[in-house]
């Protein structure tokens, strides 16, 4: 039903009851009342509307998906790459893979990548966040500006340019570790160690991913009213007091929403991953889940443990997500 | 008037002996103010130092690249390195491509986002909830987990290395965080506008058009950029379904570009001028909706 009831009725929020005896008027949306029945508009408008957005997401995602469940109970071997029909081998696939180290030293690589990464960029957000609260107004919209610019990068030159900056003979960060007194650090390869290639990527991730979690923090840090953090002053709370019982709790919706959102994107990392592999790394020293299933599915055309290890991915998505969901559910109602 | 007027005065003298008799505190608070400008500052050079290196780097000739001592300004500035790049004749079809991808991906989304939006924002009918709820999860589900089944599907039906094949899965991607976007929009324009409209006589329709539709340009706009930048950027799935080298996207392009260029000694002058190339737009765009997607993104948690 519309959202259109209560014409000028200031009882918007209130119960169905007055609204409803306008003529133009039924069910109120904002208290989540059963649709009335109405004449002048069917009831099948609001399912055609949504016809071109679910033919869409059906051929795009849900398809897919359920190819992929498909695919993860059949065997993919020589025969299929020469034509036959993929036999059905149950969970075969799943036990293969969930039973072989190799899988497991990437997920624990991977968990461990997500939540240095997923930390690392909320606490460094957050430091921003404060610091733009603490600074004069030319200095905070320096950084901000500065911020946007970073964040709008698209990911594929900022991992370029980043390998740039890494380049083992003519980037700046060796140049400057020689020049501030690390003479070893001359011609060191980052990407060829497992280590250092994570710290590089880790540099990376957290670069692009600061910029949104600063700004949201720092939007959710203005809206925390002067009057409170007067009251708090004149109280005698000192900044830190400040910071740690009126701040920070105020913001902690925001501030446990953005540190889910990393970890469910940093469990993602497969882009940046790749693009500094071409540099030359140990592949398999360095692959997280989704590098994984790609070598998996295209190289090895193990199409069956790919959907596999797939399935396993998507299912901790959804785990990890649920509380998101709620909370913008929550706006919706 | 007069009752306040005089007040001033009396403020500021309290306000004067009050920093008289805490002169050390207030210096040490200008020390601090100091400290976290500067801290501020350094902030500010560490995030954009990148892009001001891709920049500088684009249009600096390539013997100051391969210097031992790198060069910080644009002394020698020149656009060598942007014609090299030009004159590939591969850019001019992975932007062909791009474009073309780009732009039937921003018209499907925002069609077929549009009235999604228009569908769950302005009735309630029966499955709208498990609607909603279906839409906020699919747009979290991870590319990463999905493309080796978009890759098999896209390969039965032969539509791998195709444009097609890839906008339809960017516009399946992109679809569901614009309903959301959306919705807000349509919310946000009063039901009531719009029967003031037709008590003033114009019919359903065209109350619609003259009156609604216009307050939701905005909203358009911002998801129409955000569609655009996400085909703009994408590379995972286009990885997948674009194996064939005479159908890349900008991205991929760039990443071939770095890899042919390693093969002989990068000429880092020329991949940073390519990476320019293919961030410049991306940038502009950006800056127009950076503030609708901070508060898309969070918004269920400011209110709650």
């Amino acid at each position: 039903m519309s959202h259109d009831a209560a014409l000028g009725v200031p009882a918007h929020s209130g119960p169905a009851g007055p609204a409803a005896t306008g003529p133009a008027a039924t069910g109120t949306a904002p208290t989540g009342e059963p649709p009335a029945p109405r004449r002048r508009r069917p009831p099948s408008a609001p399912y055609l509307l949504l016809v071109p957005a679910v033919v869409a997401l059906l051929a795009g995602l849900a398809y897919p998906v359920g190819k992929q469940v498909v695919m993860s109970v059949q065997k993919y071997g020589l025969e299929q790459q020469f034509g036959q029909p993929p036999e059905f081998v149950g969970l075969d696939n799943f036990v293969r893979i969930f039973t072989d180290d190799a899988l497991w030293a990437v997920v624990a690589r991977s968990v461990v990548f997500c939540m240095v990464n997923a930390l690392l960029t909320v606490v460094v957000g957050l430091a921003l966040a404060l610091l733009m609260r603490a600074v004069t107004t030319p200095v905070r919209l320096t950084l901000q500006v500065c911020l946007l610019l970073a964040w709008a990068m698209p990911m594929v030159a900022g991992v370029t340019v980043f390998k740039w900056l890494f380049d083992y003979r003519t980037g700046v960060v060796n140049w400057l570790l020689v020049k501030v007194g690390f003479d070893g650090m001359a011609g060191y390869s980052w990407l060829s160690q497992p280590m250092t290639f994570f710290f590089v990527a880790t540099m990376i991730i957290v670069w692009m991913s600061v910029p949104f979690v600063a700004l949201s923090l720092y939007a959710g840090l203005t809206s925390v009213p002067e009057e409170v953090l007067e009251a708090a002053r004149i109280d005698g709370a000192s900044g830190r007091q400040q910071l740690w019982h009126i701040l920070l709790p105020m913001v902690r919706p925001v501030l446990s929403i953005v540190l889910l959102l990393q970890i469910i994107w940093d469990l993602r990392v497969f882009a940046q991953i790749r693009l500094l592999q071409d540099a030359g790394a140990p592949v398999s020293e360095t692959n997280l889940l989704g590098n994984f299933i790609y070598e998996l599915g295209m190289s090895r055309q193990d199409f069956g443990g790919a959907a596999a290890v797939s399935i396993f991915v998507l299912a901790l998505t959804v785990l990890l997500s649920w509380p998101y969901v709620r909370s913008l559910m929550k706006e919706d109602a | 008037m007069s009752a306040i007027a005089p007040a001033r005065p009396s403020q500021g003298k309290a306000r004067d002996l009050a920093t008289r008799k805490h002169a050390p505190r207030a210096n040490r608070r200008r020390v601090r103010a100091v400290a976290l400008g500067a801290l501020g500052i350094l902030a500010a050079l560490i995030w954009v130092f990148p892009v001001y290196w891709m920049v500088l780097s684009a249009f600096t000739p390539a013997a100051y690249l391969r210097a031992t001592t790198p060069q910080f300004l644009p002394l020698h500035a020149t656009t060598t390195n942007f014609s090299r790049v030009l004159e590939g004749g591969d850019f001019a079809t992975a932007l062909k491509m791009s474009t073309a991808i780009t732009l039937l991906t921003v018209l499907a989304v925002l069609v077929f986002a549009f009235l999604g939006a228009l569908a769950i924002s302005r009735w309630k009918f029966r499955g709208r909830t498990s609607f909603v709820l279906a839409v906020l999860f699919i747009q979290m589900l991870p590319a990463e987990g999905l493309f080796i089944a978009q890759y098999k599907m896209l390969s039965s039906v032969h539509l791998l290395d195709s444009v097609i094949g890839v906008t339809v899965l960017y516009t399946a991607a992109v679809i569901p965080f614009t309903i959301w976007m959306l919705r807000g929009f349509v919310a946000g324009v009063p039901a009531e506008l719009e029967e003031a409209a037709m008590v003033d006589g114009l019919s359903r329709t065209q109350a619609f058009l003259r009156i609604t539709f216009p307050l939701l340009a905005p909203g358009l706009v911002a998801s129409g950029v955000y569609a655009f930048l996400q085909a703009w950027n994408e590379f995972t799935v286009a990885l997948v379904a674009l194996p064939s080298q005479s159908s890349q996207t900008l991205p991929l392009w760039l990443r071939n570009f770095l890899s042919a260029s390693a093969n002989r000694g990068v000429d880092w002058g020329q991949v940073m001028a390519a990476s320019t190339l293919i961030a410049i737009p991306v940038i502009i765009f950006f800056l127009f909706v950076q503030g609708r997607m901070t508060s898309g993104l969070v918004s269920g948690a400011v209110k709650g």
